[in-house]
């Protein structure tokens, strides 16, 4: 299988002037076409951009279109087995999400409900080549990268209900998305939030391997969008990132629109993945919307990280088929734009894939189709029969050691205020 | 068996600070002294004018006689320090013990600390356990914060408090709600510490008390130390706990000197400190307030007044069994901080005070606080934003009457 990171002459930043359909700002975004994503740009070798930070120009890295390579060179990419499992995330993630939407309009949960409809390759790309303890860091968009990651349908679904047996207990919500078992540290509601938490996770890691002399292969991914990238503390984390050479891959979602701002008008440059070399890691940019065009980028960027060279940054270009959250009307994005991306539909790709290489035939989609269909069912089922959280709840994990409320080493609330516990938190 | 600790004079305090050097070893029944010693000792001695009553001392009921002795003994092997030292050797020993515990924070390695508190680590320990960062606060709290929920147990040093303010985003959303809103299953065993509080002349921005500003933050235990002794007890205590601890510590009182016990101690994160047992009034306060009180004191013992100070230490959750025991007794109290007056420690404290023990009050709690004003330069104005004795001691004479 040959890799997209082959060497080759690294075309250098100036000549690609030419081919770059930078529009200028006073057009309308929705009419400018997204850059990059049918053009093949070259990679140098991980050891010439090593020095790329002492270089005066930052290297130009894409990758180059491995999948029509590989039709020529008639080597598939995936085997069966793979094929069906990356089918079978997707059509679960999809599943669910259109679950959730039916649920939210029937009031079964509430507050902001942030979809995940036609960004699936991303997540199945990257997440299917982790193991259970390597990291994943989210944003609010976090549902399918709990399900990719094998927290179940169950436990995810009772978490938007505000269930006990949601993966959170019902505290966090739609947007915090935990898992221990998983290694899935979140969920966060503030943009660029859970970049550090990653970078931290990530220090771990190395952490573990130099201090600890453990055998400590760990990655973490951090997923997060395009508004992000204007964000502080992602270009923070960048920094550290690359100084200390941590097992992290910072991937960038880039659905170009971040709420209703669209990327071209928010940002000064817009394509992400130079940003990358600027800190010395390498920066990607991949059609996100091929879940194997990611998988094979996400395979190199992995495999980087647990050999401990460092980060990469990918940029994966890709599409939100709903609104920002279940509360956007979406009105603002052109029809043009949507019918565009929404003939790109991963899914799609991915069967016709398969079916094409002759890899699953129509039945055994079809099967697996049915068998998400009743895995949801049966969360949905599952997440309505679970109770709700009672009173005592309220008070529980808010320290792990109780002591921080006061309670003294006998168990009795000694130093506290009394008045705390029953205070004005009578809901 | 009695025994009296000499205390000298001149601590070589920070020149602003009174002379009131707490040269004693203070070990009261609740104070966490490792099962080493099962004495409950508590001795006392001061370095002012000597009363009856500044000696106590109070036997433990079950002590073989040779046992006590030799235990005597044991706990009054002492050495003698600086608050920085006494700082750096908590967090020696937390790192010695536990291969998890770790340091990030600009310029802690190489440098060796702004306040020379992880001298000589980074030699020790190495360059990773001792993290010189880059300067980006909301990153490496956030970072240190990731690398709690998966298993180190950083210690986050912010080279001045104010600086956290950039990483309020951290510490608020992370570091305190993360553990609740995984349901339980991510702790975050980070301490957060770093030197705040009015210092000699540094400006508005360096001086700035953020107790108030990370008071509300659910999830999340304060605590500020004020003597060698407490700070090394409150670091490793800090270490230690599972909860997430912000620990203040105040420019001015790095130079503090004080003899501390060789064997191991820690301090209880929510205990407060009895710095002096008395009658008349109860007077609490922490970090450097604490010295303007008791040279305050000082004045109102000849005055013939007996208050009692006790140093809150913990800030969140406050020690409310000391406190009410306290005005249960002196029905009258005073509070003096260094935080602003809106909204600071003290206005929660006077708040507490006043809705669990409003039977026991003579008198209306009275709280002095700092100006709500941003620090000047100027050295005259920068006094007259802090309290000063002669302050509390109105106060005192004025809740006495």
């Amino acid at each position: 299988m040959a890799t997209s990171f082959s060497s080759a002459t690294i075309p250098l930043h100036g000549s690609q002037e030419n081919r770059l359909l930078l529009p200028p700002i006073r057009l309308a975004p929705s009419s400018s076409s997204f850059l990059g994503s049918t053009r093949s740009l070259t990679i140098p070798s991980s050891r010439r951009l090593y020095h790329a930070h002492a270089a005066r120009r930052s290297p130009v890295v894409g990758v180059q279109e491995v999948v029509k390579d590989k039709k020529i060179t008639n080597t598939l990419l995936i085997t069966k087995e793979e094929g069906l499992v990356l089918y079978e995330d997707m059509i679960l993630g999809r599943s669910f999400e259109d679950m959730c939407a039916q649920m939210y309009y029937r009031g079964k949960m509430f507050g902001f409900v942030h979809l995940y409809n036609g960004q699936e390759a991303v997540s199945t790309g990257f997440i299917k080549l982790l193991t259970q303890s390597d990291s994943v860091v989210s944003t609010y968009r976090d549902h399918v990268h709990a399900l990719s990651k094998g927290v179940s349908a169950r436990a995810v679904m009772s978490e938007l209900f505000g269930k006990v047996t949601g993966c959170c207990r019902g505290q966090g919500g739609s947007m915090h998305m935990f898992s221990k078992e998983h290694n899935v540290l979140g969920g966060f509601a503030f943009i660029g939030e859970g970049i550090p938490v990653a970078t931290g996770a990530a220090f771990t890691s190395k952490y573990k391997r130099e201090v600890l002399k453990q055998d400590c292969e760990d990655v973490t991914i951090a997923f997060f969008g395009d508004g992000t990238c204007n964000n502080g503390q992602f270009y923070e984390c960048l920094n550290m990132a690359a100084l200390y050479k941590l097992p992290i891959i910072f991937v960038v979602e880039n659905n170009l629109w971040a709420i209703g701002m669209s990327h071209l008008r928010s940002t000064s440059d817009p394509e992400i993945w130079k940003k990358g070399p600027a800190f010395g890691m390498p920066g990607v940019h991949v059609d996100g919307m091929d879940v194997l065009k990611v998988r094979e980028v996400a395979k190199e960027a992995v495999t980087r990280a647990r050999r401990g060279e460092g980060p990469t940054l990918v940029e994966c270009e890709t599409y939100r088929f709903r609104g920002h959250s279940l509360a956007d009307p979406d009105e603002l994005r052109d029809a043009a734009e949507k019918a565009k991306y929404a003939a790109r539909d991963p899914i799609t790709a991915l069967k016709k894939y398969l079916v094409e290489n002759k890899l699953a035939n129509e039945a055994e989609l079809k099967s697996i189709e049915k068998k998400i269909d009743e895995l949801v069912e049966e969360a949905v089922e599952f997440a309505d029969a679970s109770p709700q959280p009672g009173r005592s709840q309220l008070l529980e994990n808010v320290f792990a050691d109780p002591k921080g409320f006061g309670i003294g080493p006998d168990g009795r609330y000694r130093c506290e205020d009394p008045k705390f516990t029953e205070g004005t938190a009578q809901v | 068996m009695a025994a009296r600790i000499h205390g000298g004079a001149g601590a070589g305090a920070a020149t602003a600070l009174s002379t009131f050097n707490p040269k004693k070893l203070v070990a009261p029944s609740r104070t966490n002294l490792p099962a080493i010693t099962r004495s409950k000792r508590y001795i006392v001695a001061s370095g002012s004018d000597a009363s009856n009553k500044s000696l106590r001392v109070r036997h433990s009921q079950k002590l073989i006689a040779n046992a006590a002795v030799a235990v005597c003994l044991l706990s009054l092997i002492l050495h003698e320090l600086l608050l920085f030292e006494a700082l750096q050797e908590g967090l020696e020993e937390e790192m010695d013990r536990d291969p998890h515990v770790c340091v990030m924070g600009e310029d802690v390695g190489h440098y060796g600390g702004s306040y020379k508190v992880t001298k000589g680590l980074a030699d020790k320990f190495g360059d990773l356990r001792v993290l010189d960062t880059p300067i980006c606060e909301n990153a490496f709290t956030g970072m240190g914060i990731g690398a709690a929920m998966t298993g180190l147990r950083p210690v986050i040093e912010g080279m001045n408090m104010g600086f956290l303010l950039l990483a309020f985003n951290q510490i608020s959303n992370n570091c305190g709600m993360l553990h609740y809103t995984s349901g339980g299953q991510f702790t975050i065993p980070v301490v957060i510490r770093g030197p705040g509080g009015v210092g000699r002349q540094l400006g508005a921005e360096h001086s700035q008390r953020l107790e108030s500003y990370f008071q509300s933050i659910p999830g999340i235990q304060m605590v500020a130390c004020s003597t060698p002794y407490n700070a090394k007890g409150l670091m490793k205590a800090a270490i230690r706990s599972e909860n997430p601890v912000i620990l203040f510590e105040h420019v001015l009182l790095y130079n503090l000197k004080e003899k501390i016990p060789d064997e191991e101690y820690i301090c209880n994160l929510e205990e407060a400190e009895m710095v002096r047992p008395g009658e008349h009034i109860t007077i609490l306060t922490y970090s450097r307030m604490r010295y303007h009180v008791m040279q305050a004191a000082k004045t109102l013992v000849n005055k013939g007044y007996d208050p009692e100070v006790i140093d809150i230490r913990s800030l969140k959750p406050f020690d409310l069994y000391t406190i009410g025991n306290s005005v249960k007794k002196t029905h009258r109290v005073l509070i003096v901080e260094e935080c602003m007056r809106t909204g600071g420690i003290g206005a929660s404290l006077t708040a507490a005070i006043n809705e669990n023990f409003h039977d026991y009050l003579d008198a209306p709690v009275m709280c002095l606080s700092s100006q709500d004003v941003p620090t000047p330069y100027a050295g005259t104005l920068e006094e007259w934003t802090v309290v000063q004795p002669a302050q509390i001691v109105t106060a005192v004479e004025q809740l006495c009457q």
